[in-house]
């Protein structure tokens, strides 16, 4: 057999070649995204055409912002000066100038330290709870916040928070002291009963009493003189707190065997969820006062805060209620066959998993709770949105400004909702536990 | 040898009201019913006194005086002489028809937004992604205020619209005029209209009577069609054609209907200073509605976007498997499942968007908030009648729309043993 002279063997493999153009970077990703089939090329222009006309439209109004003026004509002559004649632009002036009142509203100008510093202290005091990174002990802190900030917003005796604070204390007391001499229950009533005692009875005369020997405290503002983020705030980060707690005692009451337990729950809950805020709000302004003893009188913030709480609480137990309903049977068995009772398998068992389930829930409806304090406008409070912006509107040199004052609001409600929706998405990253 | 255990002796004491689980939850009861009560009585107790101190009563009777107020839009018979138990009629309605239109709206809205975010078109995605966070994180309030004053601000008076040198002109092909006072849109006119059915306290008109009763007649006749044919398919394995029957069933009688009354659209015209004939819809609705739209359409959006989501992608690659046909493959296999998931949330969403009705109030809209909850309050003094009846009747409505949409959440849900 003889050998073909012409013979070629290839002794290392060729370099490949790139990929066809079509096939690879930006011309296939196009080609994927936007111009898969005609429907797809059809959509694309008019997305385009959609944002196109969108920043067409509007850039000019932002490019040509104004942000030194004392008033809306003054606005409008720098732009007509600047740009030309008929040109338009956003006068965010307006923000500028009227920036006190928007963060405070009425709030007198020099106090504002103290809302500043009871924000601040608010970050520090919501830190630990929601990065459990930082250490366990911050969370004292956390616990003492609602004291130190009702005193530095409000003002007032400092002795009044020192007492409300010393309830939690006396109740801790009574129950150390009774539980060896009448055994765990009557102390545990004790520890309910005792505090009650404290506020309703002994707080106040004794808050008194010590103020007339020691008094310290800060200048008191009423809550009429509140306004803007100030009040947002105030409402909002109250109601959140408080709201789920109460919300986690309905959904237990719904899910309770006890039948009287379960029908004032289904009762309460599907009531607050059958009517609109308004009309919550506007029994707290116009009716309460019907229904507490001749006389007293009781402050317009904290009837709105009382009200957006039970509103939202009932919302939140409906979600906490779903979370509970996901969960296997076999682990309210397993929790029974652990020989844990109620409140130990609730609190071990059921509730770290059911709260995991309705994360997305509850913090959708702490937003919407957020989102609803401009609703206090409607009761005569003046809420970032409408009450301040009505309020500037009314002076004459901002008469007729309308669109600065909503997207500034609006951009801010937008950054706090998205910025609790985003946070949400990072908790339920984190605390998933299964393998799919 | 039998050892004969006695059963302890039931003896009860005192102590196993708490320590023993048998009798506790009766006694935590017992407690919690106490403690309501006591609260209720102190805040009855309190109400009497309060009441005393006034010198008024619980007393219902204001709504039959005149309610001597005017409302701008009325979807029934109303004067300023007609009673608070009108105005309150009055408002409902103009809640309702509000809280419809609004949910047929967000409802398109909605799943369009939602389906053409799943799009793996880059630039549609971005942009219902878009629409949905901003109208999903900024308050209502703010949509309805910003729409409102669009409305109010930037459109033209109806003056505009006048003489050779107009500086506004009629939109979509000059049937509609948008002002700042109202938007005119074009209305049906029968020439030979049966007039009105008086029913003592409401007229109803005959010729919407006999629209509404063409539309349903002809929606069940195309479900009894579709039934028979789905009937015929199981038994014989071949699907009689349906199309033309179905379209001649859902448009006959609308159009017979409409023939025989003499329908016809009236455009709206600008005679002086207004616009007279079509219909005049005040600029209140229109831009409560657009904002309730926008809101809720982008919150159904995401529930459409998580119900798709939550089909698997093997269902749809079974059905292809089956060789069904891309559109079969969702009226039938996709859509029966992901309406499951979606449902019970759009419920919630449909009465959110009824009780974010009472947001009326901000623009001026009179529904059952602003004439019972509002104007008579104010006239009559009876905050805490008006306020017990209005809630009563959001408590109604909320019921009904549960109810309802129950019934249908049924027909959908998966059928088990």
């Amino acid at each position: 057999m003889s050998q073909s002279p012409a013979f070629f063997v290839r002794k290392d493999i060729l370099p490949q070649l790139p990929p066809p153009a079509g096939e690879t970077g930006p011309v296939k990703w196009a080609r994927e995204n936007l111009f898969s089939s005609p429907l797809n090329i059809f959509l694309t222009l008019l997305g385009f055409a959609a944002a196109f006309f969108l920043i067409y439209e509007f850039s000019p109004w932002f490019l040509h912002s104004v942000w030194n003026a004392s008033s809306l004509a003054e606005c409008r002559q720098i732009v007509t000066a600047t740009w030309g004649e008929g040109a338009n632009g956003a006068c965010w002036a307006v923000i500028k100038e009227r920036w006190p009142q928007y963060l405070f509203g009425f709030y007198p100008s020099h106090l504002y330290w103290r809302p500043v510093l009871a924000f601040g202290l608010l970050l520090v005091a919501i830190a630990p709870v929601l990065f459990p990174a930082l250490p366990t002990k911050m969370l004292w802190f956390s616990l003492l916040f609602p004291a130190v900030g009702y005193w530095l917003i409000w003002g007032g005796s400092v002795w009044v928070p020192v007492m409300a604070v010393m309830g939690f204390v006396v109740g801790y007391l009574a129950a150390k002291i009774i539980q060896p001499l009448a055994g765990t229950i009557v102390a545990t009533i004790a520890a309910v009963v005792v505090p009650m005692v404290w506020w309703i009875v002994l707080a106040g005369p004794v808050a008194d009493l010590v103020h007339g020997a020691v008094p310290i405290g800060l200048e008191t503002v009423r809550s009429r003189e509140f306004g803007g983020f100030l009040l947002a705030f105030t409402i909002g980060v109250t109601g959140i707190v408080f709201s789920l707690p109460l919300g986690v005692m309905l959904a237990l009451g719904r899910q309770s065997d006890m039948f009287i337990v379960n029908k004032l729950s289904v009762g309460f809950i599907e009531f607050i969820r059958g009517v609109p805020l308004i009309t919550l709000l506007f029994t707290a302004s116009l009716l309460l006062n019907y229904f507490l003893p001749p006389g007293s009188d009781f402050d317009i913030i904290l009837r709105v805060i009382i009200m957006v709480t039970l509103f939202a609480a009932a919302y939140i137990a409906e979600v906490i209620r779903g979370g509970l309903a996901a969960l296997p049977k076999g682990q309210y068995e397993a929790a029974d066959a652990l020989g844990l009772d109620y409140w130990k398998a609730t609190r071990l068992i059921i509730m770290p998993q059911a709260l995991k389930i309705s994360i997305p829930g509850i913090v959708s409806t702490f937003i919407g709770l957020f989102k609803d304090t401009t609703l206090v406008v409607f009761v005569g409070l003046l809420d970032p949105l409408k009450g301040i912006t009505d309020a500037v509107r009314a002076t004459t040199d901002w008469k007729g400004i309308y669109w600065e004052p909503y997207i500034f609001v609006g951009a801010i409600f937008f950054l706090i909702c998205f910025g609790m929706s985003r946070y949400s998405m990072y908790l339920e990253r984190k605390l998933k536990t299964d393998h799919r | 040898m039998a050892v004969i255990t006695e059963e302890p002796k039931a003896g009860f004491r005192l102590s196993m009201l708490i320590y023993d689980t048998r009798y506790r939850s009766i006694t935590i009861q017992i407690v919690v019913l106490l403690l309501v009560m006591a609260g209720a009585a102190w805040l009855i107790d309190n109400l009497l006194r309060n009441l005393d101190a006034l010198g008024r009563g619980v007393d219902f009777s204001f709504l039959s005086a005149r309610a001597g107020y005017d409302i701008n839009q009325t979807l029934v018979e109303y004067t300023n002489d007609s009673t608070h138990a009108r105005a309150w009629l009055v408002g409902l309605l103009n809640t309702i028809l509000v809280a419809v239109l609004g949910c047929i709206a967000a409802t398109v809205v909605g799943v369009m937004a939602g389906v053409l975010r799943l799009s793996n078109n880059w630039v549609v995605a971005r942009l219902m992604t878009a629409y949905v966070e901003i109208f999903r994180n900024i308050p209502l309030l703010l949509w309805i205020l910003i729409i409102y004053a669009v409305f109010t601000e930037v459109l033209p008076a109806p003056n505009a619209f006048r003489g050779e040198d107009a500086t506004s002109t009629m939109s979509l092909f000059g049937t509609t005029a948008f002002t700042n006072r109202y938007t005119a849109i074009p209305w049906v006119l029968f020439d030979n209209s049966l007039g009105w059915l008086n029913l003592g306290f409401i007229q109803i008109s005959v010729d919407l009577t006999l629209v509404v009763g063409a539309v349903v007649g002809g929606f069940l006749v195309n479900r009894a069609l579709i039934a028979r044919a789905n009937r015929i398919q199981s038994e014989t394995g071949l699907r009689p054609t349906t199309w033309w029957q179905s379209l001649l069933a859902l448009f006959a009688p609308i159009i017979a209907v409409f023939l025989l009354l003499g329908g016809h659209f009236e455009v709206p015209a600008l005679r002086g200073f207004n616009f007279t004939g079509g219909l005049q819809v005040s600029n209140s609705l229109v831009a409560l509605w657009l904002a309730l739209t926008l809101y809720t359409g982008a919150f159904v959006a995401e529930i459409v976007r998580a119900g798709i989501n939550a089909i698997s992608r093997g269902q749809t690659e079974a059905a292809f498997a089956l060789g069904l046909r891309p559109n079969r493959t969702m009226n039938l296999v996709i859509l029966p499942q992901a309406l499951r998931v979606i449902i019970p949330p759009l419920i919630s969403q449909y009465l959110n968007l009824t009780k974010n009705s009472s947001l009326a109030i901000a623009v001026g809209y009179m529904d059952v908030r602003g004439t019972l909850g509002g104007i008579t309050l104010n006239q009559t003094g009876r905050g805490l009648e008006a306020m017990l009846l209005l809630m009563l009747t959001y408590l109604l409505i909320s019921l009904t729309i549960s109810g309802g949409m129950n019934i249908y959440n049924r027909s959908v849900k998966l059928k088990e043993r």
